[in-house]
């Protein structure tokens, strides 16, 4: 067994130097070398009832991996983490570690947790690098299963299908795979290449993906299961269509979702010289919202250019849904927080750009439903911001058309699908999880969520 | 990979395609649209569905040549492949039980125009075709308008071709002389279907307008699609194209149609300068 390593702090994760990555799109965090990843692992006490393990919606064995670090066995450790993940290289970057395994740590008691994530991508990029093996085909059962959406919840679910050896096929909507992962969390957080890569992990399983093809027009759910020989199907659909405030000037032009403007900064790669699709290219932004999303949207912005961005936010620093990271991350790369401050109005001049923001400052008064204090409006005290572009990160609703387009599919009253804690819907072998269950959440709940179902769609077909 | 099965210019700046996709050929319904990619690096390009052909399993689309996009999208050859092409999106035009309808075209409007004529024509339906272009030399589909149509209107701005005027000249006249419509579906310009709804509005004619917003996924996930209908914000791409054309806010659809005007110009600039080295 190795010495422990008693050190309070977790090793600083290598980055690049804010003022010179908030000019560019490369990744922001550069991760550990093999020196400091075995340091890092060497401070896990490998607790006997390994309580970060609980704290893993995909219950990862950390406490197993992490000592194979320790040890320099990288890709033994890169297997147990592979046993129950399938997308290693994506949850090392974008898991809310803080609340989940790390959050649980017991070095966290009295300083700081183990660096699990770190470790986590570290061994993740350490197999990309390294592995040349190509991955080994499970028995086909001869079962078919289709999986909409290849966001999170579909490749972890087709992951999971395919090493038990099912006939899985993907339907993606856009012209790439990875949903979220490729649309909307940005390069510099989450490299499209390392998608890319545990996509074509999943094909080297035998996954089918099938791109440019939406599920509820082009085929239905029934034409699945009845006509193409699907025996279950599962809906990861993810987020739909974005919420906006509904205050006057919201159809200006410089006035975006944040799904807009991460789709053609990410997906569209708009960023880029010599890409097709536009992007304004604004000097003065607010981002309206305080989540991961808002964050991704003010720091594309600050990328793409604007000397000035604002996160507008109606509740203060400490309701800030954002992981503390990320607002770290935008702080140090000088975007600005106007917090206790709601738009009431978008400013426009007569050919309808924006040219500012009207806002109304606020105060937290009395506890909501959710538990956080209720922003109220401080009577006359409205004043304008100066800006010429407006990103309004509040939030999505389902995506309507699975709904619009499958009979006797139960959904909540906003078109969340109603599915139990297996994910089995009100249709027979029909199986849904992630944000199109959940509404707007986590990369790593769409895992669980993807997971989950794979066993119990499984168990389904076993069964049958 | 989509083959392009036919190519042809149908004037200087419109160009038709039919592209093999069967399953998209298999379902799309008129009033309904595609979304393509001409190539790896390409943009997402929304177009209204023109016609498909299911035994042969072909959509047929009809652009204008306006971006750098769409211009990348014509220099393909016949043969050849377009890189996406994912439909149908939107929801089809609403014609069931319509038994008398004047359908108005502007443009390039007119591509998806036809199939909507024709699929009330092919009901039964009465139809009344009344189209728009700026001059002759960009008269497209006439013919195929005629078969479908029982009075049919030909209308140039410069009088080049058919009666000098605007569509909206017929259009007051048939509604002045007491002609009834069941409804009235229009499809061309932002700013003639903004003068249609004008139109048809004080005689209480049901009119729809098929909207063509700038889109991106295309699929009720970015939101870039919204229009204001009645003052409520709707997206194009999942509750229309087709609104209430008397609720639609033209004017604020006409601004937001202008947003990247000043990107288009210089892709366009970019694309032509690419073409002349290429003749030099």
């Amino acid at each position: 067994m190795p010495k422990f390593n008693m050190d309070p702090k977790k090793h600083p994760m290598p980055s690049q130097e804010p003022l010179v990555r908030n000019k560019n799109f490369k990744e922001v965090a550069l991760g550990y070398d093999e020196a400091t990843a075995v340091e890092e692992a060497k401070r896990c006490l490998n607790c006997k009832n390994k309580p970060c393990v609980a704290g893993c919606p995909v219950a990862v064995d950390i406490p197993a991996f992490i000592a194979l670090v320790a040890e320099g066995k990288f890709e033994e450790a890169y297997e147990v983490i592979a046993r129950t993940s399938s997308l290693p290289a994506v949850c090392g970057r974008v898991c809310p570690q803080e609340t989940q395994c790390e959050g649980k740590c017991t070095r966290g008691i009295k300083g700081e947790p183990v660096g699990i994530g770190r470790l986590e991508r570290f061994v993740a990029d350490y197999h990309m690098a390294h592995s040349s093996a190509p991955a080994k085909k499970p028995q086909p059962n001869g079962h078919k299963v289709a999986v909409v959406g290849s966001g999170p919840a579909g490749l972890t679910c087709a992951g999971d299908l395919a090493k038990l050896g099912y006939d899985v096929t993907v339907f993606e909507a856009l012209h790439v795979a990875g949903g979220v992962l490729v649309y909307g969390i940005p390069e510099f957080r989450l490299p499209k290449a390392i998608v890319q890569k545990e996509v074509d992990g999943l094909k080297a399983l035998g996954v089918k993906i099938e791109t440019d093809s939406v599920i509820g027009r082009v085929l239905t759910i029934e034409e699945l299961k009845e006509e193409y020989g699907f025996e279950a199907v599962f809906l990861g659909t993810g987020a739909g269509l974005p919420r906006f405030m509904g205050i006057r000037g919201e159809g200006a032009k410089g006035v975006f979702s944040a799904n807009e403007y991460l789709t053609r900064t990410n997906l569209m790669k708009a960023y880029e010289e010599g890409s097709e699709t536009p992007i304004l290219h604004a000097k003065k932004v607010a981002v309206v919202g305080g989540g991961n999303v808002a964050m991704d949207a003010a720091r594309c912005a600050k990328r793409l250019g604007a000397e000035t961005v604002y996160i507008v936010y109606r509740r203060s620093e400490a309701e800030l849904p954002a992981r503390r990271e990320e607002v770290e991350h935008a702080k140090e790369e000088e975007i600005v927080f106007r917090l206790l401050t709601n738009p009431v109005e978008i400013l426009t001049d007569a050919d309808d750009n924006v040219t500012g923001l009207r806002c109304i400052r606020m105060e937290l008064g009395e506890p909501d439903a959710s538990g956080r204090r209720r922003p109220v409006e401080v009577a006359g005290s409205e004043f304008e911001m100066e800006v010429d572009c407006v990103i309004m990160a509040l939030g999505t609703s389902p995506n309507p058309l699975i709904k619009q387009t499958t009979p006797g599919l139960a959904t909540q009253r906003r078109g969340e699908i109603v599915a139990d804690e297996n994910g089995k819907t009100s249709l027979d072998g029909v199986y849904a999880g992630g944000d199109a269950v959940t509404g707007a959440a986590t990369v790593i709940l769409a895992m669980g969520a993807g997971k989950t179902a794979a066993k119990a769609i499984d168990e389904y077909l076993r069964s049958k | 990979m989509f083959e392009i099965v036919r190519k042809e210019a149908l004037n200087p700046t419109v160009m038709r395609m039919d592209i093999k996709a069967p399953l998209v050929a298999k379902k799309a319904k008129a009033g309904q649209f595609v979304i393509l990619r001409a190539d790896e690096r390409g943009e997402r390009i929304p177009l209204t569905v023109a016609g498909c052909d299911r035994e042969v399993g072909t959509v047929t689309i009809i652009f204008q040549i306006v971006g750098g996009a769409t211009m990348t999208l014509a220099t393909l050859k016949e043969g050849g492949c377009v890189a996406d092409f994912v439909g149908p999106l939107g929801t089809p035009t609403h014609i069931e039980g319509l038994k008398k309808v004047a359908v108005v075209g502007g443009g390039v409007g007119c591509a998806i125009a036809l199939p909507v004529a024709r699929a009330l024509h092919e009901q039964g339906c009465e139809v009344t075709s009344i189209v728009g272009f700026r001059s002759r030399d960009l008269v497209i589909l006439e013919d195929e308008f005629r078969a479908v149509s029982k009075h049919f209107y030909m209308m140039t701005d410069d009088g080049s071709y058919g009666e000098k005027g605007n569509v909206c000249v017929p259009l007051g006249k048939l509604l002045a002389g007491g002609e009834q419509f069941d409804e009235v579906i229009t499809i061309g310009p932002l700013v003639m279907m903004k003068f249609v709804a004008a139109a048809t509005k004080p005689y209480g004619i049901k009119t729809v307008a098929s909207m063509n917003p700038i889109m991106i996924d295309g699929t009720g996930m970015c939101g870039c699609c919204r229009v204001t209908v009645g003052g409520e914000m709707k997206f194009a791409c999942v509750d229309g194209p087709d609104f209430d054309a008397h609720l639609i806010d033209f004017d604020e659809a006409m601004k937001r149609s202008r947003t990247y005007v000043e990107f288009e110009a210089k892709a366009r600039e970019k694309h032509c300068n690419l073409f002349k080295k290429e003749v030099e």
